[in-house]
Order: C-alpha cells, then sequence, then structure tokens
C-alpha cells in the first residue's frame, strides 16, 4: 500500500486516496473550436508510461483536495507531491 | 507406551503439565510447551500423512514454518481448519488432529497403489493426461483429482471466530528475534525508538534455543531470556510472539499474522483469533534467519529422514528423541552439532560425512565423545516404507560421481545436513535484487531497496560473533538517525566453536541399475527425474520449469527445495546457479487464515449501513428492506399476507389514485454556493442554467467528457448565490468528486464551494392526485396552488414549527412534492404526513412501486444510466443546448453518437399481455434465427403497469426511433423464455406530461 504525502494533511495510506489519472492532460477550454484528433486526445489518448508519471489523486477520505503526484509507475517510488495549483517544475 | 521418546530431563516444555491430545482418534499424552509434532515424536509416531502426488508415507521433515510433510486438519472447539503444520501447532488440551491426503486411512492408503503400481505421475502428467478428451473432464478427470489432491478440507459452516486488523506505526520493525533481531532491537530501543520486534514461535531467541553458545558469560538461550525480559519492560518497545511476517509491500508496509489463540483449546471472550497488523515501519531489519536444506539421496522422503537441526530442535527445546539409532549424513559441521547432542543424552551415532579431511573445533569436540564418522561416506537410499528401517550406504569419490561398495547398516532415521539457506523472502518481496553467495552456495540480499536491512543469518553470515558486532551496530546507528540519541551499549564477549567450509555437495548419484526416487520437493512430490523430464522437454526458464513440474509450488513454497532444484537445473543447463536464478518470492511467506485477511468486515459489516432517519417507523410498520448501495430503503410495505408483487401494485395504484409517501432521504444532496455557481452548472449539466430564477427547480443531466450520461437530478435555487443539487442515490459521491475536480483542476476561478448535505436533510415525497390537498393541510399558511406553487417551484415552510423545505417535481409522473427537513425532525416530518394524509388515504411506498410509477411514465434511471447511454438514447436529447458549452459536449460529434440508427429507448409490451419480460432479456428480430442471434437491444426495466393492468418494461433498442409498432421476440436464455413483443412509446402513461403540471 502505497504511502503518499498530501500537501495538506502529511503521510497518509493509499486507503484514503482515490486515483484520477494522468495529471498532466490539460482539457481544451470551453466554447472553443477543437479538432476530432485534439479531443479523442484529451479524452483517450494516453501514454502509459513505464517510469516517472505526473498523476492525480482525490484525498477522498481526508481533505477531499485534488493533489499531483509524482510516481514511478514500475517501482512505486513516490518523488514529489503537488498541490493543485502549484506549477510543477 | 506414553512418551517412550522422551528424555528424563531437560527441554523447554513444561513437564508439570501433562496434556492429552488425540491424532487421527487415538488418544496420546504431551506436555504443555510441546508442539504437536514434538508430541508425536515423543509418542514414537512418525507416520502423519500421505504425499500430495504418489501418496507415499510423510513424517516429520522439519521442526517449524519449513516443514514440507506434517500438514494436518485440526479440530478446535468445535471448529476445523485445514493445512495446519504440526510442526507450528502447539499443543493444548484436548487437541483433536487428522491426517490429510489419505483415504481411508493414514496406515492403509488407496492412493498409495500408484506407488506400488509404478504408475508414477512425471512432471506435466496434469497437462499431459487431462486434456482430451473434453468430455472426461468435469465426469472423470476433476472428480478424481479433488478427492485425490488437496491438503485438508475447509470448513463449509460460519466461523465463529472474531479476526481483528491492526494498524501501528514504528521507527523499526524487526523481524525474527534470533541474536541479530535481538542485538538490532535492543540497540535501538536503547536509542529511544519504537521498536516492534515480531518472532513468529512462540518462544524468543531463534538460533540461540538450539545453540551451544556463550555470551557475556551465560549460555546464548540466558542471554536471549534477559533481552527479552529487559525490551518487555521499555514503553517504546512491542515484542510479539507467535506472530509472522509474511509481506513486505510498497513504501515499507509490512503485514504480520499475529496468531492469538490457536495455542488454545478456545479463544478467550472479547480476545480475536488472529490479528492482522498493518505496520508501516521507518526502518527494518530483517533477521529472518535460515532454513536447513537437505541433501538429495534415494527414498529421501521416508519417514524418519529430517533435517539434522530438527532432530536437534526436537531434543533441545522438546527433550524428544526422534530416534534411538541415528545416522547423521551432512556436507558441513553442523550434522556434527547434532550428533554431539545425540551423545550428550547416551545415544550413539553414526555421522556420514561427504567431505574428504574436514577439520574444526566442532569435529574435534565429536571425535573426543567417540563418535563413529565416517568421511568421504553417503547415504545411497534409505530403507523401509513406513518407517527408515536401515540406509544403503557408501564411500564416494572426491569427484562425486562414483559410489563404493553399497553397505546396508541399521538404523531408525536420517539427519541430514546439506549446509544453510538464508531466508531471503522478506528482503526480496522488497524489490532487492538479490545476489548468489559463493561461500555458501545460497541467494542473499543484495542492494536494499527500500529501508530494510538482512542481518545475520539471514544475510548468509553464519559467525555468531560477527552478527552481534554488526546487529547492535545497525540498530544503533539507524535508531540515532531518527531519535538523535546515541547511548553506547558493550557488545558482550562470544564464545562459539569455528566451523570449517561446507562441501559443495547436494545431490547423492544413483547407483548402478537402481532407480530409487530422490525428492527435491517432499511437499509437492518433485523428484530429480521430473525436472530432468521438463528439461528434455525444452522447458529452459526457471520459471516454467516450477510450473510445469510443480516444483517449489506448495504452500511451503519450496523452502527446503528451491536451492536443490536450481543445484539441478544449473547442472543439467551447465549454467552457474546465479545464472538459473531463482524464482519470485511472493507474499505470504506461509499460509495466512482468509478469515485474517477478511477481518471484521464479515457479514453485516462488510459495509457501512446507512440508514433514513425514518427506519424504525419503516421497521414498524413492516417494511420489506432492500439494498440500496449501503442505503437500506424500503422495497415495500406489507399488508397481511401480501407478497412483493401485491404489495408494490396496490401502493402503486394508490399513488396513481389518491396520495403515497416515499422516503427519499437516500438520494444525493450537493449543496453549490458562490458567486459563479450558476456558471459551474451551467457548465456541468447540458443544458442551460444562467436564467434560473430564485425559488425555481431544473431537471439536468450531466456527462462524462466522452459524452457517456453520468448522472441525473434536480437542482433548486434557494437564493441568489445558493444551489441545492440532487443526484441519484447510487452517483452522490462520484457526482461531489466530479464536480470538486472540476472546480479545482479545470476552473479554479470559479468561485464556488461544494459540500455534501445528504446527511442534513430527510425527503419525503409525496405524489398523487391528492397530494396537493394535503400539503395544504400541511402548511395552511402557504399558497400551494397551482398558480402560487408551480410545476418545479420551490418555497420554504414551517411544518408545524420546523423549518420546511417544498419542491414542486415529480418522479412517479403525478402530480407530487418533494418535503425536507433538517435531519432529525425526519420522523416527525413522516408521522405528520401520516397522520394529516389518512383523510386522504395515504399509504407508504417502496422503491418497487416507485419504480413502476417511474417504468410506465418512462422516466429514466440507473437502469438506463448504465454507464453506456447519451442523451438521445434516453430521449433526453431536448435537454441538450446547442448554443453553450458543457462537459462531454464535443463527444457527442463522434459518429457513433449522431448515427442514424443510433440506440433509443423504447417501450415493450408482451403481445399476450401477461407474460412479464424478464429484465436484461435481449430484443431480436427472429426467434428461430441460429446462435449468435443478432441482437437489437435489451430490456433494461420491467414492471407490471398498474394504469393498463398489463406488463410493460423499458428498452434501449438500435433505431429505436423508427421501431414503434414493430413486432419481436425478448428472448431470456437465462429464464428459457422467448416472448412475442410490440414495441411502443416509452411514454406509456400520460405522454403529454398533464398531470405533473396539473
Ligand atoms: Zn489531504
Amino acid at each position: 500500500m502505497l504511502y503518499i504525502n498530501c500537501p495538506h494533511c502529511g503521510m497518509r495510506s493509499q486507503n484514503e486516496f482515490s486515483y484520477g489519472g494522468d495529471a498532466s492532460v490539460k482539457r481544451p477550454e470551453l466554447n472553443k473550436e477543437v479538432s476530432d484528433q485534439e479531443w479523442d486526445n484529451f479524452v483517450y489518448n494516453r501514454k502509459s508510461l513505464r517510469g516517472k508519471h505526473l498523476e492525480l489523486w482525490q484525498h477522498i477520505s481526508g481533505c477531499r483536495q485534488w493533489i499531483k503526484v509524482e510516481r514511478d509507475t514500475a517501482t512505486h517510488e513516490i518523488f514529489r507531491t503537488f498541490k493543485a495549483d502549484e506549477e510543477v517544475a | 507406551m506414553t512418551q517412550a521418546f522422551r528424555i528424563e530431563n531437560g527441554g523447554l516444555i513444561n513437564r508439570d503439565k501433562k496434556l492429552s491430545f488425540k491424532f487421527n482418534g487415538k488418544t496420546y499424552l504431551g506436555y504443555e510447551g510441546d508442539s504437536l509434532a514434538s508430541a508425536l515424536l515423543a509418542n514414537g509416531v512418525h507416520l502423519v500423512g500421505r504425499s500430495f502426488k504418489y501418496h507415499r508415507p510423510r513424517g516429520f521433515f522439519g521442526a517449524g514454518v519449513d516443514e514440507p510433510y506434517a500438514v494436518v486438519q485440526l479440530y478446535r472447539n468445535g471448529e476445523t481448519e485445514p493445512n495446519i503444520k504440526a510442526t507450528e501447532q502447539e499443543l493444548f488440551e484436548g487437541l483433536e488432529a487428522k491426517s490429510v491426503n489419505c483415504w481411508p486411512s493414514v496406515n492403509f492408503d488407496i492412493g498409495a497403489i500408484n506407488n506400488f503400481l509404478k504408475i508414477f505421475l512425471p512432471a506435466g502428467f496434469y497437462y499431459k493426461t487431462f486434456m482430451w478428451p473434453k468430455s472426461f473432464w468435469y465426469r472423470i478427470y476433476e472428480p478424481f483429482i479433488r478427492k485425490a489432491a488437496g491438503l485438508g478440507v475447509a470448513s463449509t459452516k460460519h466461523d465463529k471466530e472474531r479476526y481483528e486488523h491492526k494498524y501501528e506505526y514504528c521507527d523499526l520493525l524487526i523481524a525474527g528475534s534470533g541474536p541479530s533481531g535481538l542485538a538490532g532491537a535492543y540497540a535501538a530501543a536503547k536509542n529511544g525508538a519504537k521498536v516492534i520486534l515480531a518472532e513468529d514461535k512462540s518462544r524468543f531467541g531463534g538460533s540461540l534455543l538450539t545453540s551451544d553458545v556463550n555470551i557475556g558469560n551465560q549460555s546464548g538461550q540466558d542471554w536471549a531470556e534477559g533481552i527479552i525480559a529487559e525490551l518487555k519492560t521499555m514503553p517504546n518497545v512491542v515484542v510479539k510472539n507467535r506472530s509472522q511476517i509474511f509481506g513486505y509491500y510498497d513504501h515499507n508496509m509490512l503485514v504480520m499474522s499475529e496468531k492469538v489463540s490457536d495455542h488454545l483449546p478456545a479463544t478467550k471472550k472479547y480476545h480475536p483469533n488472529k490479528r492482522l497488523w498493518y505496520i508501516r515501519a521507518k526502518e527494518v531489519l530483517i533477521s529472518s534467519g535460515s532454513i536447513e536444506r537437505p541433501i538429495v539421496f534415494g527414498n529421501n522422503d521416508t519417514p524418519g529422514v529430517m533435517l539434522s537441526s530438527a532432530a536437534k530442535e526436537y531434543l533441545k527445546v522438546y527433550g524428544v528423541l526422534v530416534g534411538i539409532k541415528p545416522l547423521v549424513f551432512t556436507n558441513n559441521d553442523s550434522g556434527y552439532e547434532t550428533a554431539i547432542e545425540f551423545k550428550k543424552h547416551g545415544v550413539d551415532t553414526v555421522v556420514l560425512d561427504s567431505r574428504k579431511n574436514p577439520e574444526s573445533e566442532i569435529i574435534d569436540e565429536a571425535k573426543s565423545l567417540g563418535i563413529n564418522i565416517k568421511n568421504s561416506y553417503v547415504v545411497v537410499a534409505a530403507q523401509g516404507y513406513k518407517k527408515v528401517k536401515s540406509a544403503d550406504i557408501a564411500s564416494i569419490s572426491e569427484d562425486k560421481k562414483k559410489l563404493g561398495k553399497i553397505e546396508n547398516i541399521e538404523c531408525d532415521c536420517i539427519c541430514v545436513s546439506g549446509f544453510w539457506t538464508p531466508t531471503i523472502h522478506l528482503a526480496s518481496q522488497s524489490g532487492n535484487k538479490t545476489k548468489f553467495k559463493e561461500e555458501i552456495d545460497a541467494f542473499v540480499p543484495g542492494q536494499s531497496k527500500q529501508n530494510e536491512i538482512t542481518l545475520g543469518s539471514a544475510n548468509g553470515v553464519f559467525s555468531l560473533e560477527e552478527t552481534l558486532k554488526t546487529s547492535f551496530k545497525t540498530g544503533s546507528e539507524l535508531s540515532k538517525k531518527i531519535t538523535k540519541k546515541d547511548n553506547e551499549i558493550a557488545i558482550p564477549n562470544v564464545v562459539e566453536k569455528k566451523s570449517s567450509q561446507h562441501d559443495k555437495f547436494w545431490c547423492v548419484p544413483l547407483p548402478k541399475g537402481k532407480n530409487y526416487k530422490r525428492f527435491l520437493d517432499f511437499q509437492n512430490d518433485v523428484a530429480v527425474s521430473d525436472v530432468e523430464i521438463a528439461l528434455r522437454e525444452g522447458y529452459r526458464s526457471i520459471e516454467h520449469v516450477k510450473r510445469y513440474t510443480t516444483l517449489g509450488m506448495a504452500t511451503d513454497q519450496g523452502k527446503t527445495s528451491n536451492l536443490n532444484g536450481l543445484q539441478l537445473v544449473s547442472e543439467i543447463e551447465n549454467k552457474v546457479v546465479p545464472a538459473v536464478g531463482h524464482t519470485t518470492f511472493r507474499p505470504p511467506y506461509t499460509p495466512v487464515s482468509i478469515g485474517a485477511i477478511v477481518g471484521r468486515e464479515v457479514g453485516k459489516q462488510s459495509k457501512p449501513t446507512r440508514k433514513s432517519p425514518m427506519h424504525s417507523w419503516h421497521e414498524k410498520n413492516n417494511a420489506v428492506f432492500v439494498d440500496a448501495g449501503v442505503w437500506l430503503r424500503p422495497r415495500y410495505y406489507r399488508r397481511g399476507n401480501e407478497n412483493l408483487f401485491e404489495a408494490s401494485k396496490r401502493e402503486a395504484k394508490n399513488v396513481r389514485t389518491n396520495v403515497g409517501v416515499c422516503d427519499v432521504t437516500t438520494l444525493g444532496k450537493i449543496d453549490v454556493k458562490g458567486p459563479d455557481a450558476a456558471e459551474l452548472l451551467n457548465r456541468v449539466y447540458t443544458n442551460a442554467w444562467l436564467k434560473l430564477p430564485v425559488g425555481k427547480a431544473r431537471y439536468g443531466v450531466m456527462l462524462r467528457e466522452d459524452g457517456i450520461v453520468m448522472d441525473d437530478g434536480t437542482t433548486t435555487r434557494i437564493s441568489e448565490n445558493h444551489y441545492h443539487m440532487t443526484t441519484t442515490t447510487a452517483q452522490a459521491a462520484n457526482v461531489l468528486s466530479h464536480l470538486e475536480y472540476y472546480l479545482q483542476l479545470v476552473w479554479p476561478e470559479l468561485n464556488v464551494n461544494v459540500v455534501s448535505t445528504t446527511e442534513q436533510w430527510a425527503g419525503a415525497a409525496i405524489a398523487g392526485p391528492k397530494s396537493r390537498d394535503l400539503l395544504q393541510k400541511l402548511f395552511p399558511k402557504l399558497d400551494v396552488s397551482n398558480e402560487g406553487l408551480p410545476f418545479m417551484g420551490y418555497m420554504e415552510g414551517d411544518l408545524s414549527g420546523v423549518k420546511a423545505r417544498i419542491f414542486r417535481i415529480s418522479f412517479s409522473g403525478e402530480l407530487a412534492y418533494e418535503v425536507n427537513v433538517e435531519s432529525d425532525y425526519g420522523n416527525f416530518m413522516w408521522e405528520k404526513i401520516m397522520e394529516v394524509g389518512e383523510e386522504f388515504n395515504i399509504q407508504p411506498y417502496g422503491t418497487e412501486a416507485l419504480s413502476t410509477l417511474r417504468i410506465e411514465m418512462g422516466h429514466v434511471a440507473g437502469s438506463e444510466l448504465d454507464g453506456r447511454t447519451i442523451p438521445f438514447d434516453n430521449a433526453l436529447e431536448g435537454l441538450v443546448s446547442k448554443k453553450k458549452d458543457f462537459i462531454g459536449k464535443r463527444s457527442l460529434q463522434r459518429s457513433a453518437f449522431i448515427a442514424e440508427d443510433r440506440q433509443r429507448i423504447v417501450g415493450v409490451v408482451p403481445l399476450d399481455k401477461q407474460t412479464s419480460i424478464p429484465e436484461g432479456s435481449h430484443l431480436v428480430k427472429d426467434d428461430k434465427a441460429p446462435l449468435p442471434n443478432p441482437k437489437l437491444g435489451h430490456i433494461s426495466a420491467s414492471c407490471w403497469s398498474v394504469e393498463y393492468d398489463n406488463p410493460f418494461s423499458l428498452a434501449i433498442l438500435k433505431d429505436g426511433k423508427n421501431m414503434i409498432g414493430q413486432k419481436l421476440f425478448a428472448m431470456s436464455p437465462l429464464k428459457n423464455k422467448v416472448i412475442p413483443v410490440e414495441i411502443v412509446s416509452s411514454h406509456y402513461v400520460d405522454p403529454k406530461g398533464e398531470r405533473v403540471r396539473s
């Protein structure tokens, strides 16, 4: 079971969180012309990386904040975590 | 004859307390502190079972967790448990156990005929033999295998025992209480670290219980006892025996199974049977020790052949002689220690050492005691069927290829030692890439992967002095990092006998003309010849060899067999062992009870139960409940002898003719507040929300980004910046998360807060033509006329002093209202409604009537919004705004979603107006068409229409829009039904929706 550092609450076990997928995906702006390809990329196409991956988790049984977690998908190592509005450098 | 093999004095058992127990129906005596195995051996019982595949007689091979044979069925306090190792089961008064794998009895086993007829099941037997003919599988093969195989029978009764889960955090977790574990724990504890020390056996001390060493001028065992006693007094230390750490998981989480009650005749009141600990440790010291490995020779599975360390443990810990004419067969010094121990109790042994000229302190001691030692000698084969009677022995050439003349010597047990295998399971599970250590012919942990360090013999270090030094140092350094304290500890001086190098020899060659079975895996009956077959047939990867031969796949997970298997493969393949590599070590290290894994989450406790504030009223009024997610909802209220069908029909009919009341507390409720609340709703729902006035409700549909309907419900504008959103019962949590996702990540600029208020409000739906009259009586001061409170209107009222919210919304299709009060007043509201409603013939109605009402109105619910449908499919395209953008809108342009023959909701009526159509039935054009019959759609919901008094169903049908009036067949192979049907409009009752507006 992963041990995730919620930037709001501190170290918490994985069973307090729910997974939210790739955090690098950006939703196309509203009311903007979007090509089929762009929309497909947003809704469906994911890289399914092996290695370092920036992903979303929600601290659902805690502060209910969505957070960003930088995790290695192969080893489960967690490098850094970020608040929803934090820029990831 | 009682306990004839128990020595007069000695051992760690309590001779003042005799215990009686039964094995295979026969009563025996043992002592408190015995294991079932030691008590049986004390009584001279060596035959405990039959082997898995060949049903050969099985005795005891080990004395602990590594035991491959002595697996029994245990009976305790009216319960039974399979797969119990007799070597691990502590004796208690009244214990009962039976052999497994033998039918009809352990002494006469029908399966063993396989053995005598030499119908040996070779490697891959199951794969090859049971493949065909296919029809044989169910009738012949499977029943045969079921009867012949298995390690006992699981109880089919409800388990009365209680199991607990515990979460714990510590600085240092120490797995194993041998010398390295004790030293590491002690040093860390002295630095003030929070320490958990776990030992799987009942006694602490590990190898110190059986080794002949001196630490700090006391025996190793006394030293261990002193350390444990001191640790137990320290508030920062938890010391646990009977506790097996069986798994090392991600981020330094380890799981431990504590056997709280297995050593007692019955579990104490309020105590669990087992406790599962989830431990998050900052640092982990793995001091799991090592397991002696066997040398492979002919008939090496005969009862009486056992590990030399086990023989020594039975003697030193339990005071039991496993034989009075022992033969020791060794390739290292450990065998001598066992021989010396026997000699101390007046038993003469013959030691066969495969080495030519070994020299060490231990060997010197054995020589000085006059023990008969034969160098360059091996056991070729054990003789005897149910028990070792003699051994064929021979000298062996230096290259270990040629045997000398075979002699037969009498013996009653063969104690074998092929050196030691570090227990590296936990280290390997942590992700540590193990490495092969040539000097010990075994794998040891490599570079630490998580925060784990392996110490002592688990790390391939067999010198006690070195082990203690490193362990004290490691415990001290790791704890210092955490506690910043540094209490120096004097490392005690150690007296131990030095041993010499072991012989790299693990398998005795077959003598000419003999075809003895030489077993590698004792629990799964895998012999040398099986591995040879696998390699001959082209299996190369060790993982494939494992699966083909089942080597190392039994419940002991190859603790005694893996390395010898690897040696064999490496020899045949002409590769070095590290090139062959070992199979993956997976948790659990030993079998764990399913009960312990499940913990308290059984039966009613398997999920939380949520009840509405009106629950007790429903109970008192004969409600029959149904699970709705985690909620309990009244399905119907039984009157007299009514069944579900009759009751729900009556309740639905009463709504259509008079007035009914339904508990709708379970609906999800979300408060949406803030200046941008309307903007959020406008983006979340498919329809327009910017112009909804205060005091008005609106029905909305929300999509996922892929265009699929996520949920529906009404949202009401309570005040300028305050909206009250409702969701379906099932989707409440998902919708809240969905809103939070967009607010926190996508549109953080929106000034809106959302919070669940499901628990805050109790809800009652009042539906039926007389509902307005009822409402007026409930709120006499309000104008609830069609003009005062029009359809989709909202007002607040005073229900006899209680603040109430009144919504004019309808799910039943009738004139209807929903009244909400704060939860604590829910029951008051309900009783008031029932009391005032009496004159209007009010009846409560449950979810079954609720379904009937919505189905015949064509209102969609969860069975249509099933994660596969878009608004059009549900005839909701009118609610999809063409002007504004919203979540999922772009996906609605997908070609499949705009296809001419897109699926759509329809109504379905059986032609005979009699036969109810099972939900899930498929709609087909031709009921006689060959399979697979093309499916046009499926029945999503069925009811008995109370309006027309005939069955009516909803279906999602391909090209549904153009199918009205068509005749099709509803087929349910599951219910074996074929029903001719007609497709009609989904709005079966009041298609113009006049009633809700009346
Ligand atoms: Zn948090």
